[in-house]
């Protein structure tokens, strides 16, 4: 490609990045702004104030972001837990086993990747209170403890492993339970580091299902807790308060991105890989 | 090559724990929700019938006919240009070079983000006269555009926060699908004579073909169960123009407290996205199969 044809191209993305960076850009620089600084240019880009902590004062101040980091970092870590497990068992049923029937439940799985349980928001609702479960984190919890993804995921990653380690460490007289946690585990620790971030990284954004099945405020997590927030400070006009409840709900998974930026790309390819 | 069939409990006990919770939350919620739609409860008595009144119901519900439609042209605005955009930049941005990498990073900021508090920032970009929108274009000298409060923009507007959010998403895929076109392709086209136009064309665009109906599916799915900003800016107002189907039923279930039209609507939506999802599946197969 000629020079000039190359420079233009790099001049037209940049343009579009800066577009696409506006929302956040503001978040950053109305979160510092002094309240009542500017007044009607509270749109402006520029950073032409002291910066100041006041917004987040005040954000701290009008929910319990404790509590809420709290309730989310249990839901994430529940969901988490218990979907690895479930996970690696299957996929490895499915990467190693044959057994019949194997076409019919493999279909089964693959039905659930298009029906998304957000579509069942009603009915798992009914099913969450008959289990006297409603208003708990369990309830929030309840319905992504099996996920298709992380199986067809897992299913994926054995299959890479030869089959030769476990035979070998067979002959050399391990166990079952040893091969499992010194060979298998280790071996499929990149495939399970994926299906974490993509796991988490979902939870930890969540919205739709956790505001149907929790009314109690002591068992909100974030994502609702900022729902709420939004609306009493909308109504007040203090839109620096909201950018840095925003930016404090939206913080964590930000720096985890910037510092992991690698395993956090190929952790969401994984997701086109079947 | 694979080894004899598996002991029978090995199986189950690999399976069982995926299975219990697939059952519970996916297949019985299912079953549930066609019992549910069919089941009409009368008021003032206990007695049940079966039948299709709360179909009946849910069609003649002008509500529904506008968040159908809507979910509609929602699904076509955000995945046409979605994946438009996606592809552009992932080409633009495909050599590996430092100020690529920066710019391919702030195109996928928002797709970390939750949708809950994009939708709290687009709150304040869409705030009439003083908001991030308006306040710039008037720099530029041009009209107010009530975003929100608008029913001929509100859905496009919605329509513009998910093509913002999701398009760093999709353009990780087409980046990895470009990855995998071979460079002698590119080469053979170009020693046919072919430019940058007839090179994409003839190569890049055909061998994105499982990418294209993959990245469709997914943007398919998001356009259908991804809800939250309508829930927290216009609760499908103003006069239901941003009324979707999810809202629909949310709002049916959790508002109107009428389970039988919410199960009704969850049928259908969920017939709709199965139909959709595996005729394209189906296509991404063939695609899969045209490549190797």
């Amino acid at each position: 490609m000629k020079a000039e044809a190359r420079w233009l191209a790099a001049a037209v993305l940049s343009l579009v990045a800066l577009i696409w960076s506006t929302p956040l850009l503001w978040m950053m620089i109305a979160a510092f702004r002094p309240q009542n600084f500017g007044g009607l240019d509270m749109a402006s880009l520029l950073p032409d104030f002291a910066p100041t902590l006041a917004n987040f004062a005040e954000a701290l101040d009008s929910a319990e972001f404790a509590r809420l980091y709290l309730n989310t970092i249990v839901v994430c870590t529940g969901v988490l837990v218990v979907q690895l497990a479930t996970v690696t068992l299957a996929g490895f049923a499915f990467a190693r086993l044959r057994f019949p029937g194997q076409g019919a439940v493999f279909v089964l799985f693959l039905v659930q990747l298009m029906i998304v349980p957000p579509v069942l928001i009603v009915p798992n609702l009914i099913t969450v209170t008959r289990l006297g479960l409603y208003d708990t984190l369990i309830a929030a919890m309840l319905p992504y403890m099996g996920s298709a993804f992380g199986v067809f995921l897992m299913r994926q990653t054995f299959r890479t492993i030869p089959r030769d380690f476990e035979e070998a460490a067979l002959v050399e007289g391990a166990g079952w339970g040893q091969i499992i946690w010194r060979v298998l585990l280790p071996l499929a620790r990149p495939g399970m580091l994926a299906f974490s971030i993509v796991s988490v990284t979902t939870h930890w954004n969540e919205f739709l299902w956790p505001l149907m099945v929790i009314s109690n405020p002591d068992n909100q997590t974030l994502t609702i807790g900022l729902a709420t927030f939004t609306r009493g400070a909308e109504s007040a006009s203090q839109w620096g308060v909201i950018a840095a409840g925003t930016f404090l709900v939206a913080a964590p998974l930000l720096v985890a991105f910037v510092l992991f930026q690698r395993q956090f790309v190929n952790s969401f390819l994984f997701s086109g890989v079947k | 090559m694979q080894q004899k069939t598996a002991p029978m409990m090995q199986t189950v006990g690999l399976l069982a724990p995926s299975l219990v919770f697939l059952v519970l939350f996916t297949y019985w919620p299912m079953l549930q929700s066609v019992w549910q739609s069919l089941r009409i409860e009368s008021f003032g008595s206990d007695e049940v019938t079966f039948g299709l009144g709360n179909f009946q119901r849910l069609w003649t519900d002008d509500s529904f006919q506008q968040a159908a439609l809507n979910n509609l042209v929602y699904a076509l605005g955000t995945i046409v240009p979605g994946i438009v955009i996606a592809l552009a930049l992932a080409v633009g941005l495909q050599e590996a070079t430092r100020l690529n990498a920066a710019l391919r990073a702030i195109v996928y900021f928002p797709v970390l983000i939750p949708l809950v508090a994009a939708a709290a920032l687009f709150s304040f970009v869409f705030l009439p006269g003083i908001g991030l929108l308006d306040w710039h274009l008037a720099k530029l000298g041009m009209a107010q555009i009530n975003w929100l409060g608008n029913p001929k923009v509100a859905l496009w507007s919605l329509i513009g926060l998910t093509v913002w959010k999701n398009a760093g998403y999709y353009m990780l895929f087409f980046l990895a699908g470009l990855q995998a076109i071979p460079n002698d392709l590119y080469e053979a086209t170009r020693i046919e004579g072919a430019g940058v136009i007839g090179r994409f064309r003839r190569v890049t665009l055909p061998l994105l073909g499982p990418t294209f109906a993959f990245v469709f599916v997914i943007a398919l799915i998001n356009a259908v169960t991804q809800i939250d900003h309508v829930v927290v800016l216009t609760k499908g107002g103003p006069s239901d123009s941003t009324n979707l189907l999810l809202f629909y039923i949310y709002q049916q279930a959790h508002e109107n407290l009428d389970y039988g039209k919410a199960a009704a609507a969850t049928v259908v939506t969920l017939a709709l996205l199965l139909a959709l999802s595996l005729t394209s599946l189906r296509s991404l197969e063939r695609g899969v199969h045209y490549e190797s």
